[in-house]
């Protein structure tokens, strides 16, 4: 298999950032770690995750979508896209790299939606399996196996190689372009690295943690079901959960006025959000325990009924690290749980 | 303390004092404790906790929980009876509906900062002798208990209780406390270093709106910045100025109103020191006209809100503005 020794890898990120953008995940000052343009001499962080998922690179927080220029009685549209340049993620774990085909399942069918099929198309992800999973991880249960994580090139550490293989034509491509870097190796170490990576997984205290009460079928069990009104008791209404996650995928579409034309542009939505869906006849959803509801019957029964049984939930845990009252995912399905 | 809790909650719903209870309620691990509502002796013995990790600040819960029918028994830390105390002089929550036990609070801690040590697979934690022993699927860690208390509870104010019916324990005295000193600090800086610390920090927000909401002194019914009437609703940041004047303006909002309780900090989900600004405000009244805590009482007028003759004339801000 090819590999790199790991204290080659600033020579491997150099080279690979000499031809297109490259991002990395690294640590913060205060221990989080976030993903950063790659520049000489920065250092990959060992984190298991990045704070923020990394669905921002192809469906940004915010972005212009169109601009409208009034002179007169003349409007003049102007089309404000632009070919996405090349770039590369590098060391996105399991939960990440399925969520982008989640996200896929939503902007690269009819209609798609041509700002995230440019970035799409134009981003190599390079994928980490992980091998120091943590309490919050439970991404085993919606059939993720992290230690070995899709992408278009999947990647191994054995604490002193970093093992290459490509899943697709551009990850292909990817690893033809680095390979004078790389060596051809025995890779018989990880089946061990593997092996207790494994282990762990089965000691994390959500390894037990089943989806086969859930599914597009499950509509009427769950929609009225009692329990909604305790599970969103204390929801505070903030965006937490929506915005650290890494298939949330719903956005609002705003105007700004410049004074002389309109910059349209979108940003990301939470169902938590008191105006989430606001029509012109008023909000479908007018309680917290509505628009609390939302998020995960969306995730639980709504995405599999519209993707032959696929959840829209990956199982990355932040919602757990981040929601500032601690409600979550794991909670509501423990909780709805019909057997 | 958890069990007294238990009893004394028991008790009180018993006989008729209180018709529920909001509280904590422990979760998948050691640490991840959700304020909660309980309305029977069973669902306390199977739920109820209070211990090192209940950090949240329940107060801002009973603005509308004091609004239903019955009496409901809040457990507030001293930090937390201040907050009450704030929203009882706004008017916001109807006290006559709040039973109040005072239960000592902090030091909380943060498992953000335990995990920020690379200690992960976390199943238990166990405090021996302000040492942490931290069970984990890798096997046992420790770290030193100081290490991992919360921002709000490294700088705590008062372990005095400013409002309740009755105490668990004995009643605390308000601390000499060091949450200025980074206030001064930012103070000391010049105009471009502060700039730039607060760009750095700021340019980190996603919006989320996790601090206004928490925050016990944000309780307009409909925020400016969530009201498309406004002319400022924004759910995202068009550029990153945007998002200093977002915080700024609810620090501006707060201001005289703020008692310090910490949550917009804890909350944070990217760790900006948010209760900087807000302390800033803090010292400056404090300085400018006299020694104010807010929620100390239920009547005092607060200066921002009352006129006197010795008030600091306007000009002071563009005097101190001059470098």
């Amino acid at each position: 298999m090819l590999r790199i020794a790991i204290d080659k890898i600033d020579s491997l990120f150099d080279a690979i950032a000499e031809k297109q953008t490259l991002y990395i995940p690294v640590d913060r000052e205060d221990g989080a770690a976030e993903y950063k343009k790659y520049e000489s001499g920065m250092k990959m962080s060992n984190s298991l995750n990045t704070l923020r998922s990394a669905k921002d690179f192809f469906f940004p927080q915010t972005e212009n979508l169109v601009e409208f220029k009034m002179e007169g009685k003349q409007i003049e549209v102007k089309d404000i896209r632009e070919e996405s340049e090349d770039f590369v993620i590098f060391g996105v774990r399991a939960c990440d790299a399925r969520s982008f085909s989640i996200l896929d399942k939503v902007y690269l069918v009819d209609p798609v939606d041509s700002f995230y099929k440019n970035r799409r198309d134009h981003g190599v992800v390079v994928s980490m399996a992980c091998t120091r999973p943590a309490e919050t991880c439970f991404c085993s249960a919606f059939g993720i196996d992290p230690t070995a994580p899709e992408g278009d090139v999947s990647c191994w550490n054995d604490g002193s190689y970093i093992y290459f293989e490509a899943n697709t034509e551009k990850g292909k491509a990817f690893v033809d372009s680095i390979s004078s870097l790389l060596e051809d190796g025995d890779a018989s170490s990880l089946e061990n690295v593997k092996a207790e990576t494994k282990r762990i997984l089965s000691l994390l205290p959500l390894s037990n943690l089943s989806t086969d009460s859930f599914g597009g079928d499950k509509l009427n069990e769950y929609f009225n079901s009692e329990k909604w009104a305790e599970l969103s008791e204390s929801c505070i209404g903030c965006g937490t959960c929506t915005f650290v996650c890494p298939t949330c995928q719903c956005y609002d579409i705003k105007d700004f006025n410049t004074g002389n034309g309109i910059k349209r542009f979108r940003c990301w939505d939470s169902c938590m959000y008191s105006d989430f869906t606001k029509m012109a006849h008023g909000n479908p959803r007018i309680s917290q325990l509505e628009r609390f509801r939302q998020r995960f019957m969306h995730k639980l029964v709504y995405f599999p009924a519209n993707n032959n049984g696929e959840f829209g939930c990956v199982g990355c845990g932040r919602c757990l690290s981040k929601c500032p009252i601690s409600m979550n995912i794991v909670k509501v399905m423990k909780a709805l749980e019909v057997k | 303390m958890q069990e007294a809790m238990i009893n004394k909650a028991k008790q009180l719903l018993a006989d008729g004092t209180v018709n529920r209870v909001i509280g904590w309620k422990k979760g998948e691990f050691v640490y991840d404790i959700t304020p909660a509502i309980f309305e029977t002796a069973e669902e306390l013995d199977a739920d109820f906790v209070y211990n090192e990790f209940t950090a949240a600040n329940v107060s801002k819960y009973l603005v509308k929980e004091s609004k239903k029918e019955g009496k409901i028994l809040a457990f507030l830390k001293p930090c937390d009876t201040y907050s009450l105390n704030q929203l009882t002089k706004e008017h916001r929550v109807n006290r006559d509906n709040i039973y109040v036990v005072g239960i000592p609070g902090g030091p909380k801690l943060d498992a953000e900062k335990i995990k920020a040590k690379g200690i992960t697979g976390i199943t238990g934690i166990k405090n021996e002798n302000y040492t942490l022993k931290i069970e984990t699927v890798y096997g046992e860690q420790t770290m030193p208990f100081y290490e991992a208390i919360s921002d709000k509870c490294a700088s705590c104010k008062s372990k005095k209780h400013v409002t309740y019916d009755e105490l668990i324990g004995e009643d605390g005295d308000v601390l000499e406390s060091n949450r200025f000193d980074m206030v001064e600090k930012l103070e000391n800086m010049t105009a471009q270093e502060r700039y730039d610390f607060w760009r750095a920090e700021l340019s980190k927000c996603i919006r989320c709106n996790a601090c206004r909401n928490v925050c016990p002194a944000c309780t307009c019914e409909k925020c400016v910045f969530d009201n498309p009437e406004s002319g400022v609703e924004n759910k995202a940041a068009s550029n990153s100025f945007e998002e200093n004047m977002f915080h700024i303006i609810r620090a501006f909002h707060v201001a005289g109103r703020c008692t310090d309780c910490g949550e917009c900090s804890r909350v944070c989900p990217q760790n900006i020191p948010l209760h900087l600004l807000n302390r800033k405000f803090i010292k400056d009244i404090n300085s400018l006209y006299g020694e104010y805590q807010a929620g100390e009482d239920t009547t005092t007028k607060a200066p921002l809100n009352a006129y006197t003759t010795d008030d600091c004339e306007a000009s002071i801000v563009h005097e101190r503005g001059v470098e």
